[in-house]
């Protein structure tokens, strides 16, 4: 055997260090306390910036990558204003310990919301402004000249009047030492040079040669393996297991009982794979071994006709509208649980010792699995280490909730050796935290000229924040239920009400990638459609009128049908649908192109979507990011369900949880319209307008109009 | 105990014949950039190379790869360099993720071997790996790049 390396701190490092430019893990911070030292040495500029003599910029990364780019965003923001040569720029992560030891130095570290960019752009800016006003002074005192007279760029300071300069290597130390500004002043977004331009990934080079390590691909000496089996039924319990039946199979070390669920512990996974299969387990399946998706279906519908609702937004009067409303137009609309299925199954490893809590984990909140592991192990959080790894996939499955980690931590605490948790994709897709099944019901009366005088609108189904933050909700209500409905409900409608009835199943519910905006814009948008068609007017100049004060939103919807061509036919058997959600801070719009064949069959031939996030900071990865959102959207709208019987999840695996692949790949053409003046969210936005703009271009070729998802299994036929 | 040929290199492993060879490629020789991600052989994030054909390697026991020829893709870059779908890949900043790329990537490099000029009808059909990124248009794009490189 030749090749086996093991992973170490050192591994890390000279891994991401051979990968040239590439990453390095965040578990080496050099300059957090040699701001003095040999000349070789690295400086902390700040908690942000570290620069070497040879003027290598290492900026800090606080929140994960899970594929959206932000080892790459992030630090263009620090960059921009620090003035540096982004080819010099190499980053890291640092880690959960080092933020609560520095009282969180680098802020919040939980990656979710499309928040990276949006709510930490302005400390990274003033981060990055902070160190090049530092940097400039320590070379103004150098030269005994005025700061004024000097300025940063392309990590040169240069004193304009004489010509000297001075590189941000040789001054990085003498400027560590200086007091930071207390306000370092930001450039004009019209300065920008680095903001808003197409800069390659730099994370692209490792990825394409296999180097990055996820969690699953954790070694550590010495390291154990685990596979676990979980009560189907959530909520369950362990009631026995027969241990001698797995006792002296080849490398079967431990079973380790866990709440709900039984590990095997072994010498590699596939021996503890086969014999957890092989573990006789008996559960309790508690209160919920009889629900099933119609019961739940029941329940929601309930919620639909129910008449005590928390109102989220009003206006208006809804009923004496109604009443004098020429036409009315009423529906119900319902979406189903659905699951992650991150890439990456959900992994954790740990290594409990009597000093300390070690874990290795790819998670979107290094701190709330330092939380986690602390929990489980029963120390306090100064007591674990977090190795926050690359991510394969988040979408939501690997922020608020830690359940791998707990089990990990006390699996190894069990064993007394590191120990490697790995689930299978069943037990991924059957554990998971799921985006809510939800219902909604829609009464609107248009006028005589076919506009919406009153709208009533009722959502149902269980809430995430209810189940996860209960801590949330205000007066017991989780309005974010009903996003799309409230504030971000854009349509000029006189009369309005929306309430939600929260209904509660067992099923355990999480943020799924744009969360509750990707059932609630599926539904308005799809009956913005039917009140159109109601109307007879054309659905995109239908949607002009209804946003008649609103230039931003306008803008958006009209870049993309401009795009789409909407004003011109569609090519021979191909149908139009269009939708517009603000979520996240953005606005998007998406045109879908889609033909419906004699016997059903959809085909998505071609998605144009136009968004506005305020201010742009890597347009080609916000390309990317819609192109991932739509299909994200795409794979929910054609396959996505999960479905409950007997209390537990019915499908396990790509084939019976299907996803899109190449073959369903529509051409993407993407126009960003940056408005500036704000900034956005870009991970979440493209999934939600994906299922309505296909279904109202399914309506346009069809006549039939879907109001349920997913489209797999209905008779799609014409009408 | 199994003998395999991975990366022109001989490792005598010390595993059950069944084992599969994702596995034993990750857990036993440390090659971590073959990805699990359903052992049914559905995703391919497992791709490697057989023999030079693209073979998932969660649904193929040791027993029935030794005296092949494996590759992975700790194994695919040449003599001089990446190869030529790697190069692409960079071209067109495909990966967002990763996780499943080396499986694609090892998927296309097999596909260009056997059918160097594919229509996007080849490569539907021939490249059905599972990405929940979603980088397929630029995937596509790449395939098309490295085709004429």
């Amino acid at each position: 055997m030749t090749h086996m390396p093991q992973i170490s701190r050192r591994f890390f490092i000279t891994s991401a260090g051979a990968a040239g430019g590439g990453m390095a893990l965040g578990f080496h911070l050099p300059g957090f306390s040699g701001r003095a030292g040999a000349a070789t040495d690295p400086a902390e500029v700040n908690a942000w910036v570290v620069i070497h003599p040879d003027d290598t910029v290492v900026i800090r990364v606080a929140r994960s990558e899970m594929g959206q780019g932000i080892t790459t965003s992030l630090p263009m923001l620090v960059a921009e204003e620090l003035g540096c040569d982004w080819s010099k720029v190499r980053t890291e992560f640092p880690s959960p310990e080092e933020n609560l030891r520095r009282k969180r130095a680098w802020g919040e570290m939980s990656t979710g919301g499309s928040r990276s960019v949006r709510t930490s752009q302005e400390y990274l800016r003033k981060a990055g402004a902070a160190a090049r006003e530092m940097l400039v002074a320590a070379a103004a005192a150098q030269w005994n000249v005025s700061a004024a007279e000097c300025q940063a760029a392309n990590s040169i300071v240069t004193h304009k009047p004489s010509g000297r300069r001075l590189r941000f290597g040789e001054i990085a130390e003498a400027a560590a030492k200086l007091p930071p500004p207390t306000e370092p002043k930001l450039r004009d977004p019209k300065d920008w040079t680095l903001i808003g331009t197409p800069q390659k990934r730099l994370d692209t080079a490792d990825k394409v040669t296999g180097k990055p390590i996820f969690g699953i691909d954790v070694r550590v000496p010495n390291m154990l393996y685990a596979a676990i089996a979980q009560c189907p039924v959530f909520g369950g319990t362990v009631k026995s297991y027969d241990e001698s039946k797995v006792r002296g199979r080849k490398g079967v070390r431990q079973v380790v009982a866990l709440p709900g669920a039984v590990a095997v512990v072994a010498d590699s996974w596939w021996q503890a794979k086969q014999a957890v299969d092989a573990l006789p387990v008996t559960w309790d399946e508690g209160q919920n071994g009889t629900v099933s998706s119609a019961g739940i279906a029941e329940l929601l519908r309930g919620g639909l006709a129910a008449t005590e609702a928390a109102v989220v937004r009003s206006n208006g009067d809804v009923d004496a509208a109604l009443a004098r409303a020429a036409k009315r137009v009423e529906a119900e609309y319902q979406a189903p649980f659905l699951s992650h299925a991150t890439m990456e199954p959900q992994n954790c490893t740990a290594h409990v010792t009597p000093d300390k809590v070690e874990v290795w984990v790819s998670t979107q909140s290094g701190e709330a699995a330092l939380a986690a592991a602390a929990g489980a192990a029963e120390v306090p959080p100064e007591k674990v280490i977090v190795h926050k790894t690359m991510l394969g996939g988040g979408f939501g499955r690997r922020g608020a909730v830690q359940d791998y980690v707990k089990q990990a931590v006390l699996v190894a605490k069990a064993v007394g050796q590191p120990v490697k948790l790995l689930w299978t994709r069943e037990e991924d897709i059957r554990h998971d935290f799921y985006r809510p099944a939800a219902m909604a019901k829609f009464t609107a009366g248009l006028d005589a000229s076919g506009m919406p005088v009153a709208w009533r609108v009722r959502v149902t189904g269980p809430s995430i924040l209810a189940n996860l933050f209960p801590q949330r909700l205000t007066n017991g209500v989780d309005a974010s239920f009903a996003n799309g409905f409230t504030e971000e409900m854009a349509y000029e409608v006189p009369n309005y009400e929306a309430s939600y009835a929260m209904r509660t199943t067992h099923v355990p519910v999480g943020f799924w990638r744009s969360v509750n905006h990707s059932q609630n814009g599926f539904f308005r948008e799809c009956f913005i459609d039917e009140m159109a068609h109601a109307a007879g007017q054309d659905p995109y100049q239908y949607r002009r009128k209804l946003l008649g004060k609103d230039p931003a939103r306008l803008a958006v919807l009209d870049a993309a049908a401009e795009k789409a061509g909407w004003d011109q036919p569609a090519p021979q058997g191909i149908s139009r649908g269009i939708a517009l959600v603000e979520a996240y801070g953005s606005l998007c719009a998406q045109v879908a192109e889609a033909s419906v064949g004699d016997k059903g069959g959809v085909k998505v031939r071609r998605v144009v979507v136009a968004i506005d996030t305020g201010h742009v900071v890597n347009p080609e990865i916000l390309r990317s990011q819609l192109e991932s959102g739509i299909v994200y959207g795409l794979s929910a709208a054609l396959y996505g369900v999960i479905t409950i019987e007997n209390g537990r999840v019915q499908q396990g695996n790509f084939d019976d949880y299907e996803m899109v692949r190449l073959a369903d790949m529509p051409v993407v053409e993407s126009v960003l319209v940056p408005s500036g003046g704000f900034w956005g969210g870009g991970g979440e936005p493209g999934v939600p307008p994906l299922a309505p703009a296909l279904c109202n271009a399914i309506f346009a070729a069809t006549g039939k109009r879907i109001r349920s998802l997913p489209l797999k299994g209905q008779d799609l036929t014409r009408a | 105990m199994p003998r395999l040929m991975i990366n022109g290199q001989t490792h005598e492993v010390d595993v059950d014949p069944g084992t599969p060879l994702l596995w034993v490629l990750r857990d036993t020789l440390g090659l971590t950039g073959t990805k699990y991600g359903c052992g049914i052989a559905q995703c391919g994030a497992c791709t490697v190379h057989v023999d030079g054909t693209a073979t998932r390697s969660c649904s193929v026991p040791v027993s029935a790869v030794e005296g092949s020829q494996i590759i992975t893709i700790e194994g695919l870059h040449t003599q001089v360099g990446l190869h030529p779908v790697q190069r692409a890949w960079l071209a067109h900043d495909v990966p967002q993720c990763g996780y499943c790329q080396s499986g694609m990537i090892m998927a296309v490099a097999a596909l260009l071997r056997e059918n160097p000029q594919p229509s996007d009808a080849d490569i539907d059909a021939a490249v059905t790996n599972i990405c929940r990124c979603g980088t397929y248009a630029r995937i596509r794009t790449a395939i098309h790049t490295a085709a004429q490189a």
